[in-house]
């Protein structure tokens, strides 16, 4: 090894790990004000103004949240599992933070560009399930139980629905790695999958709520009938790590949205031969507007629709989405091979 | 498998839902049996909230117990009140004038939307819709103003009184009443855009909770629980009080009696309400609005006003030679300014005293002088001036003064027997029961609470059902604890 490749690998990582501090601090910072996002529109829709006393308008809410769940009593039931316990929350947040890695967020900023990007999303994903889960069995409590058990059996009937409607996709781009994905759409006719995929769109954004435990596929924490579902029995920062996984996934299934439907950080083609200018905007600022419309559909979905029953759920995801996830492949293979 | 199912024996999951849970309307306790998801046995506890007010109503006179009713059902008190007041007015043989009727016609159905957006905002909330939770407190605030309008009190307002009400309405009171019922409706519509054809909402409450109408009748239902069944009883209608009969209004009926049913009928029982109102307004009558029945009704308290009065600025004091220390006074101050020994004189702290007249009231020794125009002075100048005779005026409000406080401590005698009167609440028919034994408090109060008798068909309701529609049948037979346990 000579000198001058160890200072070029030394260099490598230190890009990296600049990356990964750059991804991790922002989204921590999203995820605060994620929530204050959410409070203001949800408050907005329902004639009323959201969080308004700490800091103008209420901006420095997030940091009052976060102060006051940092100093909570960390309470733990007498019976519970103490080790799966404290296992539970570790496991859900740190699946959603790994997703972040994979996610590009504009041209050549991705912190790990790997080929099989959309597949490994999914794989973190799942293993998010199980923080869920055991938090839902370690709790030894009735309702976490329920709700621990309703969202296993919701995220995995949801992610096979999900997965299928990404098929597509893949097709379509010939390719599992994100960044050629959005490639892909930049050089398509329609500028972004959305449009000849809009099934597997539809499907997706569907399935997307259901992953992420949001109203009308709330059930794991239907507050109304399991007031607050597999993280009743936790308090404090371990709440708060809860809290967190949930908004970060929310970020990453906005994302994956955008990167594989929306054109990632490009605009179609036809965009910008109406309005040239706009290709000196940097990407990240189209990602994030995409990520953000996407996340304030969430929201608005929130503040308009009731709650799903448990089966209904159930039935949706396998008599509806499943069957009309499949049919999309076949018909996006069909063309594929057609044209 | 027969070796599997020889070694795990399976049983039901037995869920404590409630007293504290967040949908179980106050401190209703389920106990459920789940199979799964699926509701196998459900057993509703009540009396978390039991504060004894059928009992207490034995112990304190007609006047005393209306206060208490406002604490039976606290979402729609008013109400309750009218409730009570129509009981005892026709225990008494007395009746309220016609603008006291038309007040409470008028309130009471200001009460019912009230309660029904309350109703509708909770019930939604459970099922999840979030936006029309606020979106009915929005309105629901609105009504709370124009009570607050009234009477001063928001919630637990004990406006009607026996025989009337406490005070007239305000023409600027009814202009803003009427900008509401001109505004209501369009209201509703907003409500009902967002959930009425939802298909999520169609799905959750659609076929959930059926009752036939024969059933609905055997458990005893009434109200719009009852009327979601398609059974047009409404004792609005049937035995009409105040000023129903004069009003125009509809009673409206499902067919199914499912859960959606009954959410309907509540959304034009709404209308319905409106509708009264404004009639209400229009028709609203001058004249009186309390009854001509001094032996039955609260005396006016004009005439108390030369004493209690607050820009009155008399002094009491207590005379020492004449008082026997008996602390009659004592206990009637209500801010402790009366100290002394049992047997001793008492003495007032003029610093504490608020000039209420309670301890003159009790005084049986006629201890208490009233020093006019005495505040502020000091000790002795008060005991000299305490000797000088009084002008006419004080005298004969002392007199009234005197006779009130026990007018309403012993409390109007009312007729021996026993009757029973139903009036319709915003939750269904409301009963009082009243035996008399020809004292001024009654011999037993007995309270037919909807609530109560709603709760106890939550099992029929939810059986064979999921848990989550457990929680949209509680909020469809619409019970609040505080009236369900009294």
């Amino acid at each position: 090894m000579t000198p001058d490749t160890f200072i070029k690998f030394g260099i490598d990582v230190l890009i990296i790990v600049i990356k990964i501090a750059v991804v991790l601090v922002i989204g921590l910072l999203h995820v605060a004000y994620a929530t204050y996002f959410e409070r203001k529109v949800i408050g907005h829709m329902q004639v009323r103004l959201g969080p308004m006393r700490v800091g103008p308008h209420g901006l420095l809410q997030p940091f009052a949240d976060g102060i006051k769940l940092f100093f909570k009593e960390d309470l733990i039931p007498e019976k519970a599992d103490k080790v799966v316990f404290y296992l539970a929350p570790v496991i859900f947040m740190a699946s959603a933070m790994v997703n972040l890695a994979f996610i590009p967020f504009s041209h050549n900023f991705i912190i790990a560009d790997i080929n099989i990007g959309l597949l490994f999303i999914f794989a973190i994903a799942g293993i998010g399930v199980y923080g869920i889960f055991i938090s839902g069995w370690a709790s030894n409590s009735k309702y976490a139980f329920i709700g621990g058990l309703r969202s296993s059996a919701q995220v995995i009937s949801y992610e096979i629905a999900m997965g299928f409607s990404l098929v597509g996709v893949m097709i379509m781009a010939g390719s599992l790695n994100l960044t050629e994905i959005v490639r892909a759409q930049e050089n398509s006719i329609f500028g972004m999958y959305a449009i000849p995929q809009i099934v597997g769109f539809v499907i997706f954004v569907i399935a997307a709520v259901a992953e992420t435990n949001r109203t009308p596929f709330d059930l794991p924490e239907a507050e109304s009938e399991l007031v607050a579902g597999y993280f009743v029995e936790y308090t404090g920062f371990r709440f708060a790590l809860f809290f967190l996984g949930e908004y970060i996934a929310m970020f990453i299934m906005a994302s994956l949205c955008t990167v594989c439907f929306l054109g990632g950080w490009t605009l179609p083609w036809y965009v910008l031969k109406v309005l040239p200018f706009l290709q000196h905007v940097p990407g990240i600022v189209w990602f994030l507007i995409k990520v953000y419309a996407f996340i304030f559909f969430y929201y608005w979905i929130r503040a308009t629709v009731p709650r799903y029953r448990y089966d209904q759920l159930m039935s949706i995801g396998w008599k509806i989405l499943i069957p009309v996830a499949l049919a999309n492949i076949l018909v996006t293979g069909l063309v594929k091979i057609l044209l | 498998m027969d070796q599997v199912e020889k070694i795990f024996e399976t049983r039901e999951l037995n869920v404590n839902m409630g007293p504290q849970h967040p949908a179980t309307h106050g401190v209703l306790r389920l106990v459920l049996d789940l199979d799964g998801e699926t509701v196998v046995n459900v057993t509703p506890y009540v009396g978390y909230l039991h504060r004894g007010i059928e009992k207490l109503g034995e112990s304190l006179s007609y006047f005393q117990a209306l206060p208490l009713t406002d604490r039976m059902d606290y979402v729609s008190a008013m109400s309750n009140n009218i409730g009570y007041v129509v009981a005892v007015e026709k225990l008494f043989g007395i009746e309220a004038p016609e603008r006291a009727k038309f007040i409470r016609t008028m309130v009471g159905e200001m009460s019912r939307i009230s309660n029904h957006l309350l109703w509708l905002a909770t019930h939604a909330l459970d099922i999840g819709a979030m936006t029309v939770f606020l979106y009915c407190f929005r309105e629901r605030e609105w009504i709370l103003e124009l009570f607050e309008k009234i009477c001063g009190a928001r919630l637990t307002v004990t406006y009607p009184r026996i025989g009337g009400v406490r005070n007239d309405i305000t023409q600027e009171f009814l202009e803003s009443l009427w900008k509401f019922t001109e505004e209501f409706p369009s209201r509703i519509l907003e409500y009902e855009t967002l959930i009425d054809q939802n298909r999520m909402w169609l799905k959750r409450t659609i076929g959930i909770g059926v009752i036939s109408a024969e059933e609905a009748v055997n458990w005893g239902l009434t109200g719009p629980t009852l009327r979601g069944s398609g059974v047009p009883y409404d004792v609005r209608k049937f035995t009409p009080y105040d000023a129903y009969d004069r009003v125009e209004f509809d009673v409206p009926v499902g067919t199914e009696g499912d859960t959606y049913d009954r959410y309907r009928c509540r959304m034009i029982e709404m209308r319905q309400s409106n509708n009264i109102v404004r009639q209400c307004i229009e028709k609203l009558p001058p004249g009186p609005i309390m009854a001509d029945a001094p032996k039955f009704t609260l005396h006016p308290k004009d005439a108390m006003f030369p004493i209690t009065h607050p820009t009155k600025e008399h002094a009491f004091y207590i005379d020492e030679k004449v008082c026997k220390g008996c602390g009659m006074c004592l206990r009637a101050c209500p801010v402790k300014a009366i100290t002394g020994e049992k047997k001793k004189p008492h003495k007032i702290d003029q610093a504490i005293c608020l000039q209420c007249a309670n301890c003159l009231a009790v005084c049986k020794f006629k201890a208490l002088k009233i020093v006019p125009g005495g505040k502020g002075l000091s000790e002795d100048k008060l005991k000299e001036l305490a000797q000088a005779p009084l002008p006419e005026e004080i005298t004969k409000a002392k007199e009234h003064l005197v006779e009130h406080f026990t007018f309403i401590k012993r409390g109007p005698r009312a007729p021996e027997g026993d009757l029973y009167v139903a009036t319709e609440v915003p939750k269904g028919e409301l009963g009082f029961y009243f035996v008399s034994d020809g004292s001024g408090k009654p011999y037993r109060m007995r309270v037919r609470a909807p609530s109560f008798i709603h709760a106890g068909v939550l099992p029929r309701l939810c059986v064979g059902h999921l848990v989550a529609d457990v929680i949209a049948n509680i909020g469809t037979i619409d019970i609040v604890l505080g009236e369900c346990d009294r």
